[in-house]
């Protein structure tokens, strides 16, 4: 189980927190539907860091973005949204 | 009296398979089944072959038996991992109607019928094949049986952290867990043996004048007194990410029936972990090598120096390296007549091999080639010595192949292997996390070396580290065995390389090597040699199969631990839970909350009393706590570029003090819930949604305002938990509520605040039954008058209280569509016939995922549809749409209910196409629950089409 250092909260287990998706898979209101459907469908899955959307719900509530990797799982930052 | 490092003189009564034995406390089961001479103790999984015991730790793959009577009883535990108690009761499996005179050992025979592969091969090919085998494979091939009672057992959980895990309490592990603890750390030394000692409870060695089993002791007390903390009896079953490891401790034994908790299940969140977890010595490749009598000659050297116990009088030694031999000078210590030690090696040398060729005749360049059995036990050895054959008359030979690094964890934890080719082994290379690895489980097996402050003293000398002999090239004819426990032969490895299940992980889904609930500890790297030999490569080269956690199989009420029954999931009680009960209601979980679903009359069913309060509403007023769905305030200068992101209907134009019926969609289109968005004010909203949907509700709105739209000046209140909700429905709602309030009730879509019993409330006037209706929210400590009032005034008029199932019938009638329902995730508005009330413009999550072309595709969309049932029948819920039974599905009942004005069955369904199939005729069949209708398709709505009923 990771430990994520929430900024808020410090270190805690992961269970605390709600993984989101891949911050390549956001959607923004205003994208092109094309741009929209790629970011949904077809992404890249390369061996290194991800960009990821967390949040600590059963903690401050606050939404996080990790640098992780995808295969090791190491977490190189958290940082609020 | 038996002598032996782990044994006290108290005599323990147990009993296998209905004859009483006696042990002694501190016995494995095994060791008292074969201090009692019984070495027939289990049948073969597939083949049904007479097993004894054959190793002593959890790595036995043969001897399983079933433990305890009743709802205690624990199938597939391992002989050689029970500890006897007064009053064990074990029974073997697989075996019936004995284990002497097992029918399944027919399948012997039968075996060239089922081959490796059969299984594969069977679910490969048509359905009904399967079918038919099943019910004989079932039989025939099996593990023990699990209670059917509910487990009485308590299981508890505990987190824990420490600056150093040492898992593993042999020699290596004590020394570290030690240091450490002397160093001011906070340890905690876990083994997996009710003792701590590791090896050092089946060599006869002394440590600073001690014996290792006594050193060891020293050590816990040691570790106990300087702080740190030592858990027997509980084993690490998994490494996971950021040095968390999980830990299962027993404190009572399989089967033994216990008022504390039986197992804690321990989660271990650890500074560094020092992996001590030994090696597990392999099985020598033969003919008839799982014979009853032949056993891994560490497990014979445990039996004879730490129980005191010999599994027979005449016994060969076989080996490739030189650790075998000290089974030799424990068994003649005993009186057991040693009639050979044969080695693979051709001129092996060294300390230990003078002393035993003074001792004992020694063979060189010699192994077994077949045991034959006389009974159900072993009678007899064929060895290769040299160029000729001999033959010895023995019951008992002690083997050894090699041993393999215990690395599971280390794998699990993401460390690095490394083939040590010499060894015929790998050890543990870079550690992927802050873990170390020492001890047999790195490959030193020298005590001295593991132990440099110490005084070790080893008659026999520390002797070369083990490695395998040459592989097995079926020098003999008939069945060798490279996995007991799934009865995988050598012919069965290479049947899978004909067949072209080449990689190990197909060969391993192919032969079901390395399954089971032994995983291959003894048998994997034995495989691999053997493949490795077959395909001509290196063994590195042939793949290792993934090391998944747990390490040993799980009692399943371990990982549920007190999260069991009432206590699986929170409940959720109403506000008004109280004053339903005193209503009579019968309870319904929605979610994670009891509902009332009626309000059943004295001998009621629950269909009729359903049926009755849904007819009540249309005809008269009915009261129902909705109390359940997820309401929020949304407010702030930026709350309306929130409510206009999260919703997907127009927003903008509310009037204040009105409101309208939304829906709010996932990203790739599809409807995530639906509800009521109200304007209160021109900066604060209030939106509610469905009741499950509640959790992911508030944490999409957080998302969309936090992330979408970087924090906008609008603040989301979740207000669920603060207000109840009433919703008062029917023809005479009006009248009613006006009636408390002494107010005109707001138009459809309408708000005004009221005071209801005195008490202040907000009234929202929305229907979801199809009549005039209105919400009343009010705070939630001061519901209980509102609702009294309610039902008073309700049941005045002719009406009274409804439930769930009411509700649903008058919704169903009315085509409202329900979250996870009729919208399952897999629906867009279009094809729930609600394309029209989107925002034209966009601009809300999911307007792109709708621009999707293959939505557009109405032949591929299941599309909301209402059926009627032309015969008397109730449809089935989750029926499937067909032309006729059997067809291919075209579509499936979401909900069906009874119709409430009128009669007959009706229902809302998806359907392919279904808005341009008004007026086909298909079957609602469900053969799960053995019912066929034929219904009509037609539109989602069975009642007051214009809707007159609930407007003003
Ligand atoms: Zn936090």
């Amino acid at each position: 189980m990771l430990l994520i250092p929430c900024p808020h909260c410090g270190p805690r287990n992961q269970e605390e927190f709600a993984y989101e998706r891949t911050l390549d898979s956001v959607v923004r209101l205003d994208d092109a539907p094309d741009v929209a459907l790629s970011a949904l469908y077809t992404r890249a899955n390369l061996r290194g860091d991800d960009h990821e959307i967390w949040t600590h719900a059963q903690g401050c509530g606050q939404w996080l973005r990790l640098t992780r990797h995808r295969m090791t799982h190491a977490i190189h930052s958290v940082e609020p949204l | 009296m038996r002598s032996g490092s782990g044994i006290t003189a108290e005599s323990v009564a147990f009993s296998f398979d209905g004859t009483t034995y006696h042990g002694q406390r501190g016995d494995t089961l095994a060791a008292a089944l074969i201090a009692n001479g019984v070495q027939l103790v289990a049948r073969s999984f597939k083949l049904h072959r007479p097993r004894g015991i054959m190793a002593a730790g959890v790595e036995e793959a043969s001897a399983l038996v079933t433990v305890g009577s009743g709802a205690h009883g624990e199938p597939n535990v391992r002989a050689s991992d029970v500890y006897l108690y007064p009053g064990l009761v074990a029974r073997s499996q697989n075996a019936w109607p004995s284990l002497r005179r097992d029918i399944g050992a027919v399948n012997s025979l039968a075996a060239a019928l089922i081959p490796a592969g059969f299984y594969y091969k069977t679910f490969f090919g048509p359905p009904s094949r399967w079918m038919l085998y099943e019910r004989f494979i079932r039989r025939a091939a099996g593990l023990g049986q699990p209670p059917r009672l509910p487990d009485p057992d308590h299981y508890g959980h505990r987190s824990a952290f420490c600056d150093v895990l040492v898992v593993g309490a042999g020699p290596a592990g004590l020394n570290a867990a030690l240091a450490a603890t002397l160093a001011g750390k906070r340890v905690i030394l876990i083994e997996q043996d009710v003792l701590p000692g590791g090896t050092l409870l089946r060599e006869d060695v002394t440590i600073n004048g001690a014996p290792g089993a006594h050193w060891a002791q020293y050590v816990v007390a040691r570790i106990l007194e300087a702080g740190g903390r030592v858990l027997t009896r509980t084993t690490a079953t998994g490494y996971w990410d950021d040095n968390f490891v999980t830990a299962v401790e027993r404190r009572v034994e399989p089967g033994q029936p216990g008022t504390g908790e039986a197992q804690v299940s321990w989660r271990l969140r650890c500074g560094e972990v020092v992996l001590a977890t030994g090696a597990i010595e392999r099985p020598l490749v033969f003919v008839n090598n799982d014979l009853p009598g032949v056993m891994l000659a560490g497990a014979v050297r445990e039996l004879a120096l730490r129980h005191g116990v010999v599994p027979g009088r005449r016994a060969v030694i076989a080996t490739s390296h030189d650790e075998a031999y000290r089974t030799a000078f424990a068994l003649a210590a005993l009186g057991v007549d040693i009639v050979a030690i044969l080695d693979s090696r051709a001129d092996p040398a060294g300390p230990v091999i003078a002393v035993a060729r003074a001792r004992f005749t020694v063979l060189t360049d010699a192994r077994p080639l077949r045991a034959w059995r006389r009974g159900m036990a072993m009678a007899g050895l064929e060895a290769q010595v040299g160029g000729t054959r001999q033959s010895f008359a023995i019951d008992c030979l002690a083997m050894s192949g090699g041993s393999s690094p215990v690395l599971h964890l280390h794998r699990q934890a993401g460390g690095a292997l490394e083939f040590d080719a010499a060894r015929g082994a790998f050890l543990p290379g870079a550690g992927r996390q802050r873990h170390s690895t020492l001890g047999a489980a790195a490959g030193v097996h020298d005590l001295a070396a593991l132990l440099p402050d110490a005084t070790v003293v080893d008659p026999l000398g520390a002797g070369t580290p083990p490695a395998p002999g040459p592989v097995w090239r079926d020098e003999a004819p008939g069945k060798a065995f490279v996995d007991f426990q799934n009865d995988v032969t050598t012919a069965d490895l290479a049947l899978a390389q004909r067949e072209g299940y080449v990689s190990v992980e197909h060969t391993k889904r192919y032969t079901t090597l390395g399954m089971g609930t032994d995983q291959g500890k003894t048998g994997a790297m034995v495989a691999l040699a053997q493949i490795a030999d077959l395909r001509a490569l290196p063994l590195p080269d042939t793949g290792l199969t993934t090391f998944r956690a747990p390490y040993t199989p799980v009692t399943l009420g371990a990982f549920a631990g007190p999260m069991r029954g009432d206590h699986a999931a929170p409940l959720r009680r109403l506000a008004l839970a109280n004053a339903h009960d005193a209503l009579g209601a019968l309870w319904v979980p929605a979610g994670a909350w009891m509902r009332p679903r009626a309000y059943p009359h004295q001998g009621e069913s629950l269909g009729v009393a359903s049926l009755r309060e849904a007819r009540m509403v249309r005809a008269n007023v009915g009261v129902v706590d909705v109390s359940s769905l997820a309401k929020f305030e949304i407010a702030g200068p930026d709350a309306l570029t929130l409510v206009a992101a999260v919703c997907a209907t127009p927003v903008a134009k509310l009037a204040v003090g009105r409101g309208r019926y939304t829906v709010m969609l996932r990203e790739d289109g599809m409807v995530m819930d639906d509800g009521t968005l109200w304007r209160l004010e021109e900066t604060r909203w209030l939106l509610t949604s469905s009741t499950g949907g509640a959790a992911r509700m508030a944490r999409h709105l957080t998302y969309v305002a936090d992330v979408l739209l970087g924090h906008p000046r609008a603040a989301v209140v979740d207000l669920g938990e603060h207000w109840a909700g009433l919703a008062l429905a029917g023809p005479a709602a009006a009248h009613v509520l006006a009636g408390l309030t002494g107010a005109p009730v707001p138009a459809h879509m309408g708000l005004d605040a009221a005071h209801l019993a005195g008490v202040p409330v907000r009234i929202l006037a929305a229907s979801y039954s199809g009549e005039r209706a209105f919400e009343v929210h009010v705070r939630r400590d001061q519901a209980a008058p509102v609702f009294a009032a309610l039902v008073e005034a309700a049941r005045a008029a002719g009406g009274g209280v409804y439930g769930l199932d009411a509700m649903d019938h008058l919704r169903v009638e009315k085509g409202h569509v329900v979250i996870g329902a009729e919208a399952d995730g897999r629906t867009t508005p279009a094809d729930l016939g609600m394309a029209g009330m989107l925002r034209k413009t966009g601009g809300y999550v999911g307007w792109q995922g709708l621009t999707r072309p293959a939505l557009a595709d109405a032949a591929t969309r299941r599309q909301l549809v209402g059926l009627t049932a032309l015969d008397a029948g109730a449809i089935a819920e989750g029926a499937m749409l067909v032309a006729r039974e059997g067809a291919e599905p075209v579509g499936h009942v979401t909900t069906a209910a009874p119709r409430v004005a009128g009669e007959g069955a009706i229902a809302l369904g998806l359907l392919l196409n279904g808005a341009a199939r008004h007026g086909d005729r298909l079957l609602a069949w469900s053969p799960t629950r053995h019912s066929t209708v034929p219904v009509e398709v037609g539109p989602p709505l069975f009642f007051d089409p214009e809707g007159a009923r609930y407007r003003d």
